[in-house]
């Protein structure tokens, strides 16, 4: 009994350290936390001032304005990468060999990876209130209501997968360059998604592609939460849930890997 | 002058090799505007049915912004090498020869162009086997290589310059989300006369990125559209002034003799 509750606290007490060490690092460096706002902020920018014209096209219909409609990618975006990003900082730990240091002294070393997880929740709600209030200054509505708590709560698992996706990669490469490796596939599966426009107007290959991108029921789900019309809920939660398993074995495995070099 | 020569060919061919010794700065710079092409000749294709758009096909009007993104590549790629020399102290014992300024920059920049030649020529060949026409013809084609060539070549000269004025490689990276920020708030998504947000047309008339992209798209979607055209070379030659200017000014009080 004893025996679980010292593993327990020892799990949350590393947890607690890592997660620290990496949200005072992150937030005492402006090239770190710098570029994990500029992108989202851009791509909100840029996208709804240049492409507002899109809404006029038959067949997009969204109640929200085309600001609401990029928000949700935007935040989607911020959440799967913003959990890419801690991943390079867990490659920047080892390459200084802190985290090699880390891995002899941590007493539960799966908490290195909850800390790492927490970071990256803490870093993502920043950038999350950031873009909602530059959206909110940009006219964004929500006609939902309070059913838009449902696309955060997706957001947040997206969050989860993404770090711990990345985690598994660092901890494998243990190098920043690494980093390609990381951000390129998420990247791409975000971008290969509905992003422009509504699922129902896109047409051609990337049709055919973004109904079988995860991302796709992510962006749906989230659009239907803003405008209070829920859609492909069940589908979207539960791919969250199995990435987040599969990511989190991916995650574990990496660690033993890190483990065994040594 | 034939010093001068020498020094840059013996210089550029040091640049070259380390540019072509490093697959990680040539695939991604290769791949990603190619990639991003694709996704978004994908995703925007239904903009083409909006009244007033130039062309039928996205993949014409989005071919441009290829070669200004592969651009984007050069300033960092250039930046960071330069960096590095001075990083690692290259650049001091450089300062104990007799090499000139103009002569380290001009060198420096070898490795970009070729990557630079490179990239317009898969750019385009891919852009051309992908479906993709260009209305000015052969002739056309050519100067849309020229072009892009010499905005990657420019992009390069400010990636040396800030390179000389910081000293530092993180830093040049660090400046990576701003350089891309000059490229989205253009009109590289969407033609001026069809923004809808009045800020954003402002913010993308203001940017010269608009109307390098242009000009290379006047190419391909209009044929000969001299005003595009004199604005593009126009605007490059500035930013080959002021970049490539400004690097071998700045480098003065780097390599300045004791």
């Amino acid at each position: 009994m004893s025996s679980s509750t010292d593993r327990g606290g020892s799990f949350v007490s590393v947890a607690h350290g890592v997660a620290w060490r990496n949200l005072h690092n992150h937030f005492s460096h402006p090239m770190y936390y710098i570029p994990s706002l500029v992108f989202p902020l851009l791509f909100f920018t840029a996208f709804t001032g240049a492409l507002g014209a899109l809404t006029d096209l038959p067949g997009f219909e969204f109640e929200a304005g085309y600001e609401g409609f990029q928000y949700v990618f935007v935040l989607i975006q911020s959440a799967a990468l913003g959990g890419v990003f801690t991943g390079l900082a867990i490659a920047r730990d080892f390459e200084t060999g802190f985290a090699r240091r880390l891995l002899l002294a941590a007493p539960n070393r799966q908490g290195i990876i909850a800390g790492y997880a927490l970071a990256a929740l803490g870093r993502w709600v920043f950038t999350a209130l950031i873009v909602t209030g530059v959206a909110f200054a940009a006219g964004m509505t929500i006609p939902g209501g309070v059913g838009v708590g449902g696309l955060y709560a997706l957001a947040l698992l997206v969050n989860g997968a993404g770090i711990l996706f990345a985690s598994g990669v660092a901890m494998r490469m243990r190098t920043v360059q690494a980093g390609p490796l990381m951000q390129t596939p998420v990247f791409l599966a975000l971008f290969l998604a509905p992003v422009y426009v509504p699922l129902a107007v896109l047409d051609g290959w990337i049709e055919t592609v973004a109904r079988l991108n995860p991302f796709t029921a992510f962006l749906e789900a989230g659009r239907g939460f803003l405008v209070g019309r829920p859609t492909t809920v069940g589908l979207a939660f539960g791919l969250a849930v199995a990435l987040l398993v599969l990511f989190g074995w991916w995650a574990l495995r990496g660690l033993r890997s890190a483990e065994s070099a040594g | 002058m034939r010093e001068f020569v020498r020094q840059v060919v013996v210089l550029g061919r040091r640049s070259i090799m380390r540019t072509l010794r490093q697959p990680a700065s040539i695939v991604p710079s290769l791949l990603f505007p190619l990639m991003l092409l694709a996704v978004n000749t994908g995703g925007l294709r239904g903009a083409t049915n909006l009244e007033g758009f130039p062309t039928d096909s996205f993949l014409d009007f989005a071919l441009g912004f290829a070669f200004l993104q592969g651009a984007v590549f050069a300033t960092v790629n250039s930046g960071t090498d330069l960096a590095r020399d001075i990083q690692t102290g290259f650049m001091n014992r450089l300062a104990l020869t007799p090499v000139r300024g103009v002569a380290l920059i001009f060198g420096q920049l070898a490795g970009v162009a070729v990557l630079a030649l490179i990239q317009a020529v898969v750019f385009l060949g891919a852009g051309l086997a992908a479906g993709a026409s260009v209305r000015a013809g052969v002739s056309g084609a050519l100067v849309i290589l020229i072009l892009s060539f010499l905005v990657s070549v420019a992009f390069a000269g400010v990636g040396a310059l800030l390179a000389v004025r910081t000293g530092s490689g993180e830093a040049i990276q660090g400046l990576f989300p701003l350089v891309f920020a000059t490229l989205f708030l253009s009109s590289m998504n969407m033609p001026r006369n069809l923004i809808d947000a009045d800020w954003f047309r402002v913010i993308a008339t203001i940017n010269p990125v608009s109307y390098l992209i242009e000009g290379i798209r006047s190419l391909i979607l209009e044929g000969w559209n001299v005003e595009a055209l004199a604005l593009g070379f126009g605007i490059v030659f500035v930013i080959l002034v002021v970049g490539i200017g400004g690097a071998v000014l700045a480098l003065r009080s780097r390599l300045a003799r004791v």
